[in-house]
């Protein structure tokens, strides 16, 4: 990540949507920034916390974040949390009573919808929570918008008494564009902390009378979407179809089809339904180009609009323009232009696309990562049932492993692993009942999920991978790291310690080393095998953290390796095979051989590979230099 | 190409392999040359050992981040098989320049799938203008195995809209104000890039 440079600036800076939400926050005066890292948000508060007069947490989780920057907000500073589509799930509950209470200095939720999901166990349309908490949407288009929309937020979310909702997509966040920023201009309440226990109490009798409050500021907002300077018609030639669009369709619109109108609603919530009506009067065919969901479009068409939407555009990814194209031209009635689609290339040779049979190359674990041990091992017991969480290790279910069988949402494997347990059928009654966690998402929503195992004597066996990062992410650091946002020293939490508050017996808890197979593979045998609540906490640290040590690479000697292909169990990346062989074994039966080498410019020396091979053929490389 | 051309360059190949970097030093020589830019970025997941791309475009102003198919002007192939993957966003006429180091994932390790025999004539098949040649083994010969990323952006110099000298003073200014040392060894690499794309 780039330094960012606090100082005074008029000069173009080339910046991401995210950087460039931090940029913006920072200069509208912005005090508390606080995140639980998740794609494609991340960055935000990466960015954030470079700023030396922002203050800038982790949070444990978004809910918190959010909880940080309301108390921050009515202590009269304007603050900003950051958190992934899925992340607002969690964070709901707070926002839903939020909504209710209102602001003291701007407060901002940056959400970044995962639209395409690069790195996402759903797709979700965040908008929808401007409906249902009644607070105002803003969408930017890129990232100058991003850096003005975020600014803007404050004073909408001031000027309203309202939580305010930005709304990015992963083209917005993840995606590198020309931003001109200027100076930080400090803000504060003077009055500071205001008590005033009917609004800010939300007790039944409170609440009750802050409900018509909330409607009658979303009745104010509706007049004053109404032909905002952020919701513009940009006019064209070609009057055969008029788009409404927002967010990053604005640019895929304006791609594919230069030459007609749309309407670009950058405060896309509440609705500014009339400016549409009189859009819609001056086109032939209204079409809502809107991702994820047809939120516009029903809310349109339930204004008596007529509009196209997802009748004919995709419910799922994002709307490119060689998305658009095919639908579009098929609505006007016109072949898609040449050289603009993939389909027809003109002057291409060949018409198939050679790639159309390549292997795929999924994410993978990383070299000589903890978790490599931890699912060799598992995927050797047999008999289990694994339920999985969200992080690096949910590639546990993928190859060469299979052994991990659910993934749902943070902190699931907990609550899912007891629900194995106490719905198990008759036939199931030796499955061994097995979660998998990390130490991030343990903390984020595991926790409670421990105790209710705990409480209602789960039969099970609960692994918490321990490697002291937030590491799907890339690598941030956690109370399990030792480290706060800036590196500095902080808390680390003792897990067996929570464990046994929790409920665990003692000698139910047990730290592994996930590099020692031998003695990681019998704990496992055992814990499985006890009736009882167990939890073993693997030790070692994600290898992208810079406390992670390289050791000396290893490497195979040919004339050893007998093509066992134990080592490829393990699933590291470093094992590559030279050549595979068939042979037939005394009992007649066929045996599919594979001859392996190792990358010794990406092994790290974690010694896993050398514990899995029988001939020893697997030795530390002599005279090697890492270059 | 005219100045009111968008120019559009896909750069393709694994987590860690320096993408990203070579798709940021192409971002800022265009930027410095006043046009607007937009370049695409990956994370999460994808950074996992999985395919990385990044999609680079300027010209006067461009909007869509994502260069669509059949529109890129060039192709940098970190790997060839990456280079096939992404190889039909290539515009007719457009050029591949591909680094042969094949790098085979795990699901081609565990025999689930094979790697192709010839992804590099597949590519050449299609009539667009390849040249691939193997930066991984003129990195080494320089010494350092990450001088892949210049060797390759010295490859695709002759192409860019603006001269190959200033994309090269682009990179070395880096190195001036971060490595000093490696000022000389990537100015070679990236010469090397050259002659790699003008012999083959």
């Amino acid at each position: 990540m780039s330094a960012v440079n606090p100082l005074p600036s008029a000069e173009r800076r080339f910046m991401s949507g995210n950087e460039a939400v931090a940029q913006g926050a920072w200069e509208a005066g912005c005090k508390v920034t606080a995140a639980y890292p998740g794609t494609p948000s991340t960055e935000i508060l990466e960015y954030c916390s470079q700023y030396p007069d922002m203050y800038s947490e982790w949070s444990i989780n978004e809910k918190v974040s959010l909880e940080v920057a309301i108390g921050a907000s009515l202590a009269g500073s304007r603050a900003l949390c950051a958190m992934k589509h899925v992340g607002l799930n969690v964070a709901s509950d707070a926002l839903m009573t939020q909504t209710l209470i209102g602001v003291g200095g701007g407060l901002v939720i940056a959400v970044a919808d995962d639209v395409g999901l690069s790195s996402s166990q759903n797709e979700q349309d965040s908008r929808f929570w401007g409906r249902f908490g009644h607070v105002p949407i803003l969408e930017p288009a890129d990232s100058q918008e991003a850096y003005e929309m975020t600014m803007y937020a404050f004073e909408l979310s001031e000027q309203f008494d309202t939580p305010v909702i930005l709304r990015m997509t992963t083209r917005i966040c993840h995606v590198k564009g020309v931003v001109t920023p200027g100076e930080r201009t400090e803000f504060e309440l003077a009055e500071g902390f205001k008590k005033d226990p009917a609004r800010m109490v939300m007790t039944p009798a409170n609440a009750r009378f802050r409900i018509p409050i909330m409607h009658a500021r979303e009745e104010e907002m509706k007049k004053f979407t109404e032909g905002h300077e952020l919701n513009i018609v940009q006019d064209g030639n070609d009057r055969r179809v008029g788009f409404v669009v927002s967010g990053p369709t604005y640019m895929h619109v304006q791609e594919a089809y230069p030459e007609m109108p749309l309407i670009k609603l950058g405060l896309s919530y509440p609705v500014p339904m009339e400016q549409i009506r009189e859009f819609a009067e001056s086109v032939d065919q209204l079409v809502v180009v809107e991702e994820v969901e047809p939120i516009l479009e029903t809310e349109i068409k339930a204004a008596g609009i007529p509009v196209l939407g997802k009748e004919i555009l995709p419910r799922i990814g994002e709307l490119a323009p060689n998305v658009l194209r095919p639908p579009i031209n098929k609505l006007i009635g016109e072949e898609p232009p040449e050289a603009a689609t993939a389909e027809k290339p003109p002057e291409m040779k060949v018409t198939v696309n050679p790639a159309d049979n390549l292997f795929p190359r999924p994410p993978t674990m990383c070299v000589a990562c903890p978790h490599l041990g931890i699912y060799y091992c598992l995927s050797k017991i047999p008999k289990t049932s694994i339920s999985g969480d969200i992080g690096c290790y949910t590639l546990g279910a993928g190859h060469p492993w299979n052994a991990l069988d659910t993934t749902i949402c943070m902190g699931a494997s907990m609550g899912v692993a007891l629900g194995l347990d106490k719905g198990r059928v008759e036939a199931d009654k030796d499955k061994k009942i097995i979660g998998v966690i990390g130490d991030s998402t343990f903390m984020h929503m595991g926790m409670q999920g421990l105790l209710d195992i705990t409480y209602n004597r789960g039969n099970v066996t609960i692994l918490i991978l321990d490697n002291r990062a937030v590491g799907m992410t890339g690598g941030q650091y956690n109370p399990a790291s030792g480290r706060d946002i800036h590196g500095e020293e902080s808390l680390r939490v003792d897990f067996p310690k929570i464990c046994e508050a929790m409920g665990v017996k003692p000698e139910r808890i047990h730290e592994v080393n996930p590099y020692e197979l031998p003695t990681l593979f019998k704990t496992l045998r055992t814990e499985t095998k006890v009736e009882d609540t167990s939890v073993i906490i693997s030790n070692q640290p994600c290898v992208l953290v810079d406390f992670y040590k390289q050791k000396p690479a290893y490497t195979v000697i040919e004339e050893e390796c007998t093509g066992c292909k134990n080592c490829l169990d393990l699933g590291c990346p470093a094992i590559a095979v030279t050549r595979r062989e068939t042979v037939v074994k005394p009992n007649g039966k066929e045996k599919e051989l594979a001859y392996v080498k190792i990358d010794s410019q990406a092994c790290t020396g974690c010694d896993l590979c050398p514990k899995t091979c029988g001939p020893d053929a697997i030795v530390p490389l002599e005279g090697f230099t890492r270059t | 190409m005219s100045e009111q051309k968008t120019t559009n360059i896909l750069v393709s190949g694994i987590g860690g392999q320096g993408v990203m970097t070579a798709a940021e030093v192409l971002s800022q020589t265009a930027l410095a040359q006043g046009y607007d830019v937009k370049k695409t970025e990956v994370a999460g997941m994808a950074q996992r050992g999985g395919v990385v791309t990044s999609h680079v475009r300027f010209g006067e102003r461009v909007l869509s981040p994502a260069i669509p198919p059949g529109e890129a002007d060039i192709l940098v192939g970190f790997e060839p098989a990456e280079a096939l993957r992404w190889c039909k966003h290539l515009r007719p006429d457009g050029v591949a320049m591909v680094n042969r180091v094949r790098q085979e994932p795990p699901v081609v390790s565990l025999g689930l799938y094979d790697y192709p025999e010839d992804p590099i004539g597949q590519i050449q098949q299609l009539g667009v203008n390849v040249h691939a040649f193997d930066a991984g083994a003129i990195a080494r010969d320089l010494g350092n195995f990450r001088l892949v990323n210049t060797v390759m952006l010295g490859a695709i110099a002759r192409y860019l809209p603006f001269s190959p000298e200033i994309l090269k003073n682009e990179i070395l200014d880096r190195f001036r104000l971060k490595k000093p040392k490696l000022v000389e060894i990537n100015e070679k690499a990236f010469e090397a890039g050259q002659a790699a794309e003008a012999a083959t």
